[in-house]
């Protein structure tokens, strides 16, 4: 089971992802913040995996499917979310940006489609 | 003559810090190279991370280098993330304290340890005060016109960068808790928060440094504080990974049974 935790902290590292390039602008203490807990998420991952894998705890089908799911949701809510809905910023300015922007959500989904496809055989593995 | 004499003091000045840094790492190696023939054994490693902080701290101090941090911000950018971050980092690993109470003879060796227990280096050596200590020196230093001082005053030029030296080694000791013995028992978690801290600060500062355009007053221009300000942001980001991927390859150096969890619920569901 200790796969849903790399589900949910892979969705975190993603999901400091999206604020790290989001905000270019200057002066926003949120965004140290959230820079700093980006970063540090990143590192602490890498080091949590390597001390599962050597407690021969980790479960890497789950955690693949969570790497998937975390980078495909988070690429999905910043192209539907943040870029449309709440028009933070942009993929790029002065140009038609309707390929752009269905070429990261298209990818963001395929990602997605991974995921869940890794999900679906990871409760397959455990159940057989 | 004595003018001559005068003049020749000033031009050796500059290699003082140099001479210094040399000094250190030659009895730092004599130490090492002593301490293996008796037996006792000292990883080369805590040599070779020795090495490269002394090699880091005399690319910094070397007197062109110091000169072209003097006149441009981007040179003293570089100069304070070597100086304050990269080289302290280097030499905290090499265990220098632990060095030197294996070295000094007995009675020596106790006085060093007890001073290492005493109330001042207790405090100084807390996680939070040395953070303040480096990143509160550094929006001190930044946001008033201490830079623009320092410019000027040789005295303050030489505690600032002493300072930074100083304040970077006391942070990386402090974060990591060795491989010098600390004199504070923090838990990882409280370690890592301290420098989750720190990154954010940093980041911060270097944010505000690049909108509101400091340090001021000093004749610097926009897009070279703007440079120094990118610099700092992004250079401190690497100085803060690297240390905290030091603290957490000392964490898994220990073996499992001791080891600290880090995610409370891995370890519960880990429990059989």
């Amino acid at each position: 089971m200790a796969g849903i935790d790399e589900i949910v902290f892979h969705q975190l590292l993603q999901w400091h992802h999206f604020f790290d390039h989001a905000t270019p602008t200057i002066g926003i203490v949120s965004d140290g913040l959230l820079h700093a807990a980006e970063l540090l998420a990143i590192v602490i991952g890498a080091f949590l995996l390597i001390d599962l894998a050597q407690h021969r705890k980790l479960a890497a089908h789950w955690a693949w499917s969570g790497f998937f799911l975390g980078m495909g949701g988070f690429q999905f809510f910043d192209g539907i979310v943040s870029h449309k809905l709440l028009r933070i910023h942009q993929i790029r300015y002065e140009v038609n940006l309707f390929y752009y922007d269905l070429t990261w959500n298209l990818s963001a989904l395929a990602l997605l489609m991974v995921g869940v496809w890794l999900y679906r055989r990871a409760r397959q593995l455990d159940r057989g | 003559m004595t003018e001559h004499a005068h003049a020749e003091a000033g031009a050796l000045l500059p290699w003082l810090p140099l001479t210094l840094v040399v000094l250190i790492t030659v009895c730092y190696l004599l130490a090492a190279g002593w301490q293996r023939q008796l037996g006792n054994g000292w990883s080369p490693w805590r040599s070779a991370f020795f090495i490269l902080g002394s090699l880091l701290l005399a690319k910094a101090l070397a007197p062109p280098v110091m000169a072209w941090a003097h006149h441009d911000l981007y040179g003293h950018m570089a100069l304070h993330l070597v100086m304050g971050m990269l080289a302290p980092l280097a030499w905290v690993l090499a265990a220098p304290v632990t060095l030197l109470l294996r070295t000094l003879p007995q009675a020596a060796s106790r006085r060093v340890a007890s001073l290492l227990k005493s109330l001042p280096v207790r405090v100084v050596s807390h996680p939070l005060s040395a953070l303040t200590l480096n990143i509160g020196g550094m929006y001190l230093l930044y946001l008033t016109p201490l830079y623009a001082v320092s410019l000027h005053n040789a005295l303050v030029h030489y505690w600032v960068h002493l300072h930074f030296l100083l304040a970077g080694y006391l942070f990386c000791w402090a974060i990591l808790a060795g491989p010098d013995p600390s004199p504070h028992r923090l838990s990882l978690r409280f370690r890592l928060g301290v420098l989750f801290l720190s990154m954010a600060t940093h980041a911060l500062l270097g944010k505000l440094m690049y909108g509101y355009h400091w340090p001021r007053g000093t004749g610097h221009s926009v897009e070279e504080i703007q440079a120094a300000a990118q610099l700092m942001y992004y250079g401190g980001d690497l100085a803060e990974v690297l240390l905290a991927v030091a603290l957490l390859v000392m964490w898994l150096r220990t073996p499992h049974s001791r080891r600290e969890p880090l995610w409370p619920k891995l370890i519960e569901r880990r429990a059989p």
